[in-house]
């Protein structure tokens, strides 16, 4: 049996499961000390379920809270940058796109040295060891341990940063070093900006982590825990102390997982209605797709493989104005179940106008009969259209697709979406992502340009999948179960020669311990 | 003369993004590049083609290669010195200025920072006012001034110098040396006098890219329609507003080529729009007439934030406004615009200018 929690900005999710059955779920709110809210949820879940702590073989942990401290600048310590690639990339330093408050906090000591590597897997200058060993000597004497290390190219190749890593090592034993190739992707200021991230994080990891362990053992659940990362996968609780800023965006990415889980389909629309937002993603062989953009961290540009979504301001909170007829997108957001007019409030909200059409039954019916039927009937149109519309936004192709609906404000649906093949309301989709927690697999990836002048295309793609497939079974796959779920090439513009960007992700089950 | 600060500069590479008609690199590490110059060396000066002497040497600046690698492989910041001042010497003479060889896209911005570092003047001009992906597809061309002398660095310290028969052979020669430099080099070429400049260089599109962008900055901030705003800004026409439907890719040539089509909506309902891009979008047609090609500039933005989308970024279901724009007037004459007529992107069609196309209506 496994758990998956789901620590959100508002509300800790629990969900108890036996293979593929809900056992038993929770709502609990999210506390300031984390750890905590996990606890409460925790207990009710296995209380609910009346099984013993021992039967439990997993728990899985999605949460937000190192996003947050990075929004909201707090527990980051102070790091140093080594980059490699003199004489290239001087114009722009580390650290040089951030904003200046964080970027202070955060120490701005980032130092320069020769390496880096072309496109093509040549070198852009000799490495000098003793550079490095000079720059980690100033590191030191400045008091710092925690240190991110970047190369130019290093997704093609990264030994200049393992070995500038053993160096470090040498004269800053403790060193908490993040390298960039670990971490990222092709282009180098937000491949390294990540690192700075990770490196920044690890101590809060270290306490949260340990938190998160020590309410496990209160509980007497002796099983592994793990984390969920912004791709859908699981890393256990020590690579999590390792790859905090992996966690980013995990939130949305376990809603759609556990919408797939629950209604069994690998390729759909997820529209995941909130309170307040809706947010539509698609699944493509079971996992989110993922947005092609630079994403913003807190003030900095990072190119994580973020779930591509949508948000439109509709959810069951939100505002009805009737001449002209507006749905959203302001809400009453949490106050929902004080404000809205069936909860005694005097606010006319989404869900009142749902409840007054008849399609639920939900608080008080009686204060929302006196509503127009014409008013009733304009408002559920309109919110059908908002939801048609976002999710023709997000498809691939003109084709019919199943559109599942999840989330706390899933009765705003009422009718039909047009271009959907169906729409499936899947049991338990209040918790879905509590569920897409519980059911996270693990995987790898690679992320590399190849040139096909000295390769066959086949031989890339080998090499990539091999690459993808080792990193999954590093990161706690069991070798049998790694499946390839998705592959990307992209040519590059301007260059004769076949130099090819070939993007692998491989995926597979935990081992079980 | 005026200077430019760091609020400008985000102006402008909103604009270039613009004119950059959906090619012509992302202009977030040349904005990176000027801003940090700009915070390091002070503001630049940017000085009107009236403002300078005849006689006075301007050299122009920029990069090329690959975008993908430059996003990776950072500039040095001294390659680009030292193209700019391997063809001072070469031509013997002190380049007065610098400027953008292209208004869209990357390069337009990346000129800021060498008038920046070397404290000489930016001139408010450039040779396209829009992007192309060849060194010969300028104004410039046209009017007899040569690419040659050609100067092209890597963070090495490499410097090619290049004397040619033609601005097409610059093109042919720097491309497949470029990729030696690791699909990255720096260059410094057309070299004009001022003289020359007032009559061949297309005035004032630093400023134009700036109002641009301002415009849009301005719109979004009053929640105004920043689709109308840009459209207003460029003089342009609004061509299209739909539903992207299919997009289909290719290589052709070293060259990322393709399609797009789109489904009209609102007042466009019925309707069916066909764009084809080859690194910039190059031709619209729409219910298969032609309504738009280049040399005139095409902008393809996203209906909401009317943020320009590159080629790279067109996918299926955006909603996007495509505008169209007359391209600078100098683009109409015989010999430049055979270089960039659609029969040399292989289209088979007469160029109509997108104002007649569009008058009255």
């Amino acid at each position: 049996m496994r758990i998956g929690v789901d620590v959100g900005g508002t509300n800790t999710d629990a969900v108890l499961m036996d293979g593929a059955n809900v056992i038993s779920s929770t709502k609990t709110p999210t506390t300031a000390n984390v750890s905590e809210g996990i606890a409460k949820a925790l207990s009710t879940v296995i209380a609910d379920s009346g099984i013993e702590a021992a039967a439990i073989d997993g728990v899985m942990i999605g949460t937000t809270h190192f996003t947050n401290a990075v929004v909201e600048r707090k527990h980051l310590t102070p790091t140093a940058c080594i980059r490699l690639g003199l004489p290239a990339t001087v114009c722009l330093p580390p650290m040089v796109d951030w904003p200046d408050d964080l970027r202070d906090m955060v120490g701005g000591n980032s130092h320069l040295a020769h390496g880096g590597h072309e496109f093509d897997g040549r070198e852009i200058s000799a490495y000098q060891p003793d550079e490095v060993r000079e720059i980690a000597r100033k590191i030191r004497d400045a008091g710092l341990s925690a240190i991110a290390i970047s190369s130019v190219f290093s997704p093609v190749n990264s030994t200049f940063e393992e070995q500038s890593a053993e160096i470090v090592r040498e004269l800053i034993p403790d060193a908490n070093i993040t390298l960039s190739s670990e971490i990222g992707r092709i282009g180098l200021l937000e491949r390294e900006n990540a690192a700075i991230m990770n490196s920044c994080l690890r101590q809060l990891a270290a306490r949260t982590v340990d938190g998160f362990k020590a309410a496990l053992d209160e509980l007497q659940i002796t099983a592994p825990f793990y984390i969920s990362q912004n791709d859908g996968t699981l890393m256990n609780a020590d690579f999590a102390k390792e790859y905090p800023v992996l966690t980013f965006a995990s939130g949305p990415t376990n809603s759609m997982r556990g919408a797939a889980f629950l209604s069994g389909l690998r390729d759909a629309i997820v529209v995941d209605v909130g309170g307040t937002t809706t947010d539509i993603g698609v699944l493509q062989h079971g996992f989110p797709r993922v947005a092609a953009l630079a994403v913003d961290i807190g003030g900095v540009r990072t190119n994580f493989r973020m779930p591509d979504t949508y948000s439109i301001g509709l959810g069951g909170g939100s505002l009805i104005e009737s001449d002209p007829l507006k749905v959203g997108p302001r809400s009453v957001g949490y106050e929902l179940t004080e404000k809205a007019l069936v909860f005694g409030g005097d606010i006319l909200t989404a869900t009142d106008v749902i409840v007054a059409g008849g399609s639920e039954d939900i608080g008080d019916a009686g204060a929302v009969s006196h509503l127009d039927a014409s008013l009733v009937a304009a408002v559920q149109a309109r919110i059908m259209e908002m939801i048609t519309i976002a999710v023709d936004r997000m498809k691939t192709s003109a084709t019919p697709v199943p559109v599942i609906v999840v989330g706390g404000g899933s009765i705003l649906v009422t009718g039909a979406i047009e271009g959907a093949s169906e729409i499936i309301k899947p049991d338990h989709f209040p918790v879905a992502n509590a569920i897409g927690a519980a059911i996270a697999q693990v995987g790898g990836e690679c992320d590399r340009i190849f040139s096909l002048a000295e390769l066959s295309r086949d031989e890339a793609l080998d090499q990539a999948k091999s690459e993808a497939s080792n990193r999954a079974v590093n990161a706690g796959a069991n070798a049998d179960s790694i499946e390839i779920v998705d592959v990307e090439e992209v040519p590059l513009a301007y260059l004769p020669g076949n130099a090819t960007r070939i993007m692998v992700k491989a995926i597979g089950d935990l081992v079980e311990a | 003369m005026r200077l430019l600060y760091e609020e400008n500069i985000e102006d402008i590479a909103l604009g270039a993004a613009v004119l950059g008609t959906g090619g012509g690199g992302d202009p977030y590490v040349g904005k990176l590049m000027a801003r940090e110059a700009v915070r390091q060396y002070g503001p630049v000066e940017l000085y009107s083609l009236d403002e300078l002497d005849d006689d006075d040497l301007i050299v122009p600046s920029a990069g090329m290669g690959a975008p993908i690698v430059i996003v990776e492989k950072l500039p040095a910041g001294d390659d680009m010195i030292r193209a700019f001042k391997a063809l001072g010497r070469y031509s013997g003479r002190e380049p007065r200025g610098t400027m953008s060889i292209e208004a869209g896209g990357l390069n337009s911005i990346m000129p800021i920072y060498v008038a920046a570092r070397l404290r000489i003047p930016m001139v408010d001009c450039d040779g396209m006012g829009r992007a192309f992906p060849e060194i010969q597809m300028t104004i410039f061309t046209a009017h007899g001034i040569t690419a040659s002398p050609f100067a092209m660095s890597d963070e090495r310290g490499n410097v090619l110098l290049m004397d040619t028969v033609s601005n097409k052979w610059v093109e042919t020669f720097a491309r497949s040396c470029v990729v030696h430099m690791g699909a990255e080099g720096m260059i410094a070429l057309y070299s004009a006098t001022v003289k020359q400049l007032k009559e061949a260089a297309i005035h004032g599109t630093i400023t134009l890219a700036e109002e641009i962008g301002a415009t849009v900055r301005n719109a979004r901030r009053a929640e105004a329609n920043p689709v109308d705003a840009v459209r207003k800004a460029v003089g342009g026409f609004l061509l299209f507003r739909g539903k992207i439907t299919d997009v289909d890719r290719r290589i052709e040539g070293g060259w990322n080529r393709g399609d797009a089509r789109m489904a009209g909506i609102d007042d466009f309902e019925g309707s069916e729009l066909l764009l084809d891009f080859q690194n910039e979008h190059l031709a619209v047609r729409i219910n298969g007439e032609f309504a738009a090609t280049v040399p005139d500039l095409i902008a393809v933005l996203d209906s909401e934030t009317g943020e320009p989308i590159t080629t790279e970024a067109l996918r299926y279901g955006m909603r996007v406004a495509v505008i169209a724009f007359p391209c600078a007037p100098q683009w109409r004459e015989p010999a430049a615009l055979e270089l960039a007529h659609p029969r040399y992107f292989g289209y088979d069609v007469d160029y109509v200018p997108v104002e007649e196309r569009y008058r009255g209506g």
